[in-house]
């Protein structure tokens, strides 16, 4: 039925009214799709219904209307197959580090004798940097510490895919900036599929391969897809040399802060299955969004 | 930090010498010549009864009944002489019997409160009508239905231990973060691996400071029950003591409960310790 690895069928919710006039649905119509070893970023102002969309993956929220479907199976209800990195990281403040992920582990393999549930854990603990405080309590972690065992935990289950909530939000720049090269190296490595909800436009560039842009809820929809046509070895402190870049960037900061509203209302002329997908990054090289410093001086002389 | 817990010792030390003192003064025999001249004929024939001044007893004839008390705790010369260590032990044993009995019947279905929002509601004006109802009260019907005092005695403790602890069960079960909740249902976790695993740990805390103010209120409501079935314990004591009237006793007895009560409380204080979270 679906030759995507994740496919998402006309998903709308609309949440009980508290008066007697019914409430306009968050968002609705929404299609998109996922390929296996994919990277996706939604990206969209508060209210738009990201994280709702988010719980509806993970099987914690149940849409209104439609389907998504993973690995060829609908999705119903909370599933090992998908591991979730909460915004708020989650941990269970009474398990130690090594605990939090051991819980996780000992529900994806009950049969694992305890030095192979600790070893597997110690190796994902130490993917994310933190094998020198396994026996440590959460509270004893900064934020970006927690975040990353939030981030083991995912992995160390071995899903089919990760789903992550604005996992960095709470983070200083400087945190983020290191968790993220971090992450992409695991994703890069893992071939891991993700989807991933952020405010941070920059983030969506150095992590995606695609950015869904949400219009402005209520009705909130699909506006565009982009596709970050930038090559996959990205690094953070290279990547704005890349003239694709900038182009990419002010295309997503020129729709989060003038077009996104411009939806409301209007109904649609494009195809809500599918979704237009543009690739600013490829745009007319002869136009430049940004122009080059070289050029300016061969100009001036 | 160390000096100040230092100081605080001292003055609570001068401050018991200062009231033993004032005690002392407050108590001391009144030199009345005349009067004992004329009670000389009445001494004679009461013998050392006499000796008595009736007044309130001075600090010094209280520590001989703490010497004579302490100095053998164990001892037992039938119904209506044992040692203080005997008698506290039944009020002990009642106490455990009654709040052990109140654990295994209110924490499981403070579970059940708390997770359903339904079952909240549909039980809590049961449960706020049951709950300020004094435990005392409860003594006549359990007598007569029970019909036995020494059980009558364990209900008592059982009905005043249950409400804490069951509200604070139901409230800690209930507000059990949704985050951790979550966790658990995306990793697929079995309902009773959730509840020991997740629920109870979060809970804890506010589970064990019910029982903490359950057990306080327990042994308040012990030296009354036992003072009304009488037989053993230290309330029977207490009220066999003031029938002797024999008040350095009553008073020796009174700080026994004092200390008990205070034990009591810091085992609970030290378990509330242990499953405290940091966040």
């Amino acid at each position: 039925m679906s030759q995507h690895f994740l496919q998402v069928e006309s998903l709308a919710k609309c949440y009980p009214a508290a008066g007697a006039t019914a409430n306009l649905p968050v968002f609705e119509n929404i299609h998109f799709h996922i390929d296996k070893g994919e990277f996706v970023c939604i990206i969209g102002h508060s209210g738009c219904g990201k994280t709702t969309i988010l719980n509806v993956l993970a099987g914690l929220e149940e849409a209104t209307s439609g389907n998504v479907f993973m690995d060829g199976r609908e999705v119903k209800g909370p599933s090992l197959d998908r591991g979730v990195v909460f915004q708020s990281h989650a941990l269970m403040p009474w398990m130690s580090v090594l605990g939090n992920v051991a819980f996780a582990v000992r529900s994806k393999w009950p049969d694992w004798p305890k030095d192979k549930v600790a070893a597997h854990c110690t190796q994902y603990l130490e993917m994310v940097g933190l094998g020198h405080a396994i026996h440590k309590k959460p509270a004893e972690l900064s934020g970006g510490m927690k975040q990353r065992v939030g981030i083991a935990r995912a992995f160390a289950i071995q899903p089919k895919m990760l789903l992550l909530d604005e996992p960095f939000g709470a983070l200083d720049a400087l945190t983020r900036g290191t968790i993220q090269d971090e992450l992409l190296k695991i994703v890069q490595a893992t071939h891991q599929t993700v989807f991933m909800i952020t405010h941070d436009v920059d983030e969506a560039i150095l992590l995606a391969d695609k950015i869904v842009l949400m219009s402005n809820g209520p009705l909130a929809r699909i506006a565009e897809i982009v596709a970050v046509t930038m090559p996959r070895d990205r690094a953070r402190a290279e990547m704005h040399h890349d003239p694709q870049y900038y182009r990419i960037r002010n295309h997503l900061v020129d729709f989060l802060v003038n077009r996104s509203k411009t939806y409301a209302g209007v109904p649609r002329d494009d195809d809500a299955l599918h979704p237009p997908v543009v690739r600013p990054g490829l745009e007319d090289a002869a136009n430049p969004v940004i122009t080059p410093i070289d050029h300016l001086h061969r100009r001036a002389a | 930090m160390r000096s100040e817990t230092f100081k605080a010792a001292l003055i609570s030390a001068l401050l018991f010498l200062l009231a033993i003192g004032a005690w002392h003064l407050a108590t001391l025999p009144k030199e009345s010549a005349a009067l004992a001249g004329a009670d000389a004929e009445y001494a004679a024939l009461m013998g050392a009864g006499a000796q008595q001044p009736g007044g309130f007893p001075p600090p010094a004839e209280v520590g001989r009944a703490f010497v004579h008390y302490l100095s053998d705790p164990f001892y037992d010369h039938g119904p209506n002489d044992k040692g203080i260590a005997i008698q506290l032990g039944h009020s002990l044993a009642r106490v455990a019997l009654g709040f052990l009995l109140a654990i295994v019947a209110a924490i499981p279905l403070g579970f059940v409160i708390g997770m359903s929002p339904l079952l909240t509601k549909a039980l809590d004006p049961f449960i706020q009508v049951l709950k300020p109802i004094s435990p005392l009260a409860w003594m006549p019907l359990a007598l007569y239905t029970l019909k036995d005092s020494n059980v009558s005695g364990i209900f008592v403790i059982f009905i005043c231990s249950i409400w804490p602890m069951l509200i604070n069960t139901a409230f800690g079960v209930a507000s059990v973060r949704r985050d951790w909740l979550n966790v658990a249902r995306t990793l697929e976790v079995s309902p009773v691996r959730k509840a020991f695993l997740v629920i109870l740990p979060a809970a804890a805390p506010t589970i064990l400071t019910g029982m903490r103010i359950s057990m306080g209120i327990a042994w308040l409501v012990i030296v009354a029950a036992e003072m009304l079935v009488g037989g053993t314990g230290i309330g029977y004591f207490v009220w066999n003591e003031w029938n002797n009237l024999a008040l350095p006793n009553v008073i020796f007895a009174i700080t026994m409960i004092g200390l008990v009560g205070m034990g009591l409380d810091a085992i609970f204080g030290r378990l509330q310790k242990l499953v405290t979270y940091r966040e």
